[in-house]
């Protein structure tokens, strides 16, 4: 068993052509996180460049809304490129810049991490293509658009079904076949050890600044944070700091699509079970014969049969709570934020929206939620448009 | 010696590729047959996998022709007990690792052992991870094909030493497919390993023509193609027999040398 696990999840299930590229960029990781210029030149990117840190707003007006606990929202949609992404793929690009790459490849679901690579390859001068899943270009058709405005290639991916499992396969594919220039910029905390780890680190800023800013606004620690789970990069980003903090409840909030019990869902924790798929040991929708299952949700960003192998253990050990958000739920989220605090959220971060709609009226008035808002919503807009039967012409 | 073994005892071995089930299970079958008689030393039967990210278009689609077509693992199962009737031909199987552990992999491997397999080839289990599949393949009698890779440089002795079977060789980057060209030097790869062991190594991943498998088989001790195969069965369906036949015996012929 190699290093890299999360009691038993995690690991490297990867082709042999691709173990001493993992072991090569663990060694440089390892490295440069240590290294003060290295942290120096990221801590300016993150600070001038994307604009951290987030701040830690005070939804005052849906607080009174829902009549219990405190609301802030971490507003990572706020950060240059509109969401959480950007974090990571500073750290990776920036990484892979001082290991001497001169390409990146990323996979990309509702295009988020797609246009936060391109933007740091065009920033870095790196060249740059993304792997998208055929149905998500046409569900997220603007995304592409920035992508390529940005000067990178885009590749439409057919295989399968067409979304994020299969872009994240073709990027492993791409991989295989040039590595000596190539780094592939994983954009969530899955994959073959260190992925996980890396993204990870670079997105523990989120829990970091929130954990420094509530204690400076409220002089103690938040009751529970939530935030959206597919991969769960922006989950893990915001849990991380507090993981030692046993008063904090970690709640992920997981794409149930149509609903756990049907077939057209993407709820990992809730559907899943133990497997082996896309370099790590972790929960997976998939059949009796694991043949992974073709998952649905309306968010691009969540629509993924999987989960990283860090939340499979916070699971396993109780630390954290996963809880499953429908469609429809995540809707009325995009639409209720929106019109109560005049903040549109992205349809994936709209999940944690939703639950905490059902969970702060549970709560007393002195006790506090913080929701991780992973990202703006602009990009949402013509699909709930055509969700409430509205036909946007842009 | 060991089923797998006697495969190399023929001179040079040809190691075709089946992806079962594509385009059904009767005519996978029927294949396993007519490779034989074309003089196929070893068989790897591919089980189909829903997202499989070594391989390329070729394998990608006949997977899913498969798996469209309703074939599990148990069909699969029960396919290799007809077949181990009629022939003792060494076969493997070739699946990815979610495959074997969704099953159970004691489940699975106590199964194919029983049923007359004789190796597993895993392209998503490295050496680092393999002993969670190994050591049931050991307790069964089961060999668990290691693979080396253009880029694998320094790990070839380490994943020689603990090689069973024989050492599957990755000729080029990138997935399985048919190359126009393979431009690693597969005898330095294969030199590191005889060094280390004395195993059988066969050389896979886009050799398609008769040449290049003459050429791999020259550094090597086998050739293994898969997508050229399982081309054939794309395009002839049903009647895709008497083709693969006389591919098999064309390549088999260039090697025999």
């Amino acid at each position: 068993m190699t290093d890299g696990r999360f009691g038993i999840h995690g690991g490297q299930y990867i082709p042999e052509t691709l173990m001493n590229a993992v072991i090569e960029l663990e060694e440089a990781y390892n490295r440069y996180k240590e290294d003060p210029e290295f942290n120096r030149e990221l801590t300016e990117l993150l600070n001038e460049y994307a604009g951290r840190p987030s701040r830690l707003y005070f939804a005052k007006r849906m607080t009174e809304d829902l009549g219990g606990a405190k609301i802030y929202l971490k507003r990572e949609d706020l950060n240059h490129t509109g969401a959480h992404k950007i974090n990571n793929v500073l750290g990776q690009v920036l990484l892979a810049k001082k290991m001497g790459k001169t390409r990146v490849i990323a996979e990309t679901g509702a295009g988020q991490h797609g246009v936060a690579t391109a933007t740091a390859a065009a920033l870095m001068d790196m060249e740059c293509e993304v792997f998208m899943g055929e149905e998500d270009t046409k569900r997220q058709a603007l995304n592409v658009y920035r992508m390529r405005l940005l000067g990178a290639k885009v590749h439409p991916v057919t295989s399968g079904t067409g979304t994020l499992k299969d872009a994240v396969s073709e990027t492993m594919r791409e991989w295989t076949s040039r590595i000596a220039d190539t780094h592939y910029v994983l954009g969530s905390c899955m994959g073959p050890h260190p992925f996980p780890m890396i993204v990870r680190d670079f997105q523990s800023v989120i829990s970091k600044e929130i954990k420094h800013q509530i204690m400076e606004k409220e002089g103690k620690l938040p009751d529970a944070v939530l935030a959206c789970v597919g991969g769960g990069s922006n989950a893990i980003g915001a849990f991380y700091n507090f993981i030692p903090d046993q008063s904090v409840r970690l709640i992920g909030c997981e794409a149930a699509g149509r609903g756990v019990n049907t077939a057209e869902t993407a709820a990992t924790i809730a559907t899943g079970k133990l497997g082996i798929f896309h370099g790590m040991k972790s929960y997976f929708c998939q059949d009796e014969y694991g043949q992974i299952a073709p998952v649905y949700s309306i968010s691009a960003g969540l629509d993924y049969p999987g989960i990283g192998p860090e939340h499979a253990y916070l699971h396993d050990i109780g630390r954290a709570e996963y809880v499953a958000i429908t469609d429809e739920e995540a809707v009325e989220a995009f639409e209720y934020l929106s019109r109560i605090e005049g903040i549109i959220p992205a349809i994936e971060s709209a999940h944690a929206v939703a639950y905490a709609r059902k969970l702060a009226p549970t709560m007393s008035k002195d006790q506090i939620i913080v929701i991780n808002i992973s990202g703006r919503g602009d990009k949402d807009c013509a699909a709930i448009a055509r969700y409430r039967g509205e036909d946007l012409h842009e | 010696m060991s089923n797998i073994q006697k495969a190399f005892q023929n001179g040079k071995a040809f190691i075709p590729f089946l992806t079962c089930g594509d385009p059904s299970l009767e005519v996978t079958e029927q294949l396993v047959y007519a490779m034989e008689r074309a003089g196929a030393d070893l068989i790897e039967l591919g089980i189909p996998f829903s997202d499989p990210t070594a391989e390329g278009p070729v394998i990608q689609e006949a997977s899913n022709r498969a798996l469209k077509g309703g074939v599990t693992t148990d069909g699969i199962f029960e396919m290799v007990k007809k077949i181990r009737e009629k022939t003792q031909i060494p076969m493997v199987f070739m699946t990815y690792a979610n495959v074997v552990f969704s099953y159970g992999i004691e489940r699975f491997i106590k199964k194919a052992a029983e049923l007359g397999m004789d190796g597993l080839i895993l392209p998503d289990v490295p050496f680092e991870e393999k002993e969670e599949f190994d050591c049931v393949c050991r307790a069964y009698g089961l060999d668990l094909i290691s693979l080396i890779a253009p880029t694998s440089h320094e790990r070839i002795r380490m994943i020689a030493e603990q090689a069973h079977g024989f050492v599957y060789c990755v000729s080029s980057l990138g997935v399985t497919g048919v190359r126009s060209k393979i431009t690693t030097d597969v005898g330095a790869m294969v030199r590191l390993v005889k060094e280390t062991k004395e195993i059988p190594c066969a050389v896979g991943f886009g050799i398609s023509t008769p040449e290049q498998a003459k050429k791999m088989t020259e550094v090597s001790d086998g050739a293994i193609v898969g997508s050229a195969i399982v081309k054939l069965c794309g395009q002839y369906g049903e009647a895709c027999v008497p083709y693969v036949e006389e591919y098999v015996k064309s390549m088999k012929d260039a090697i025999r040398g």
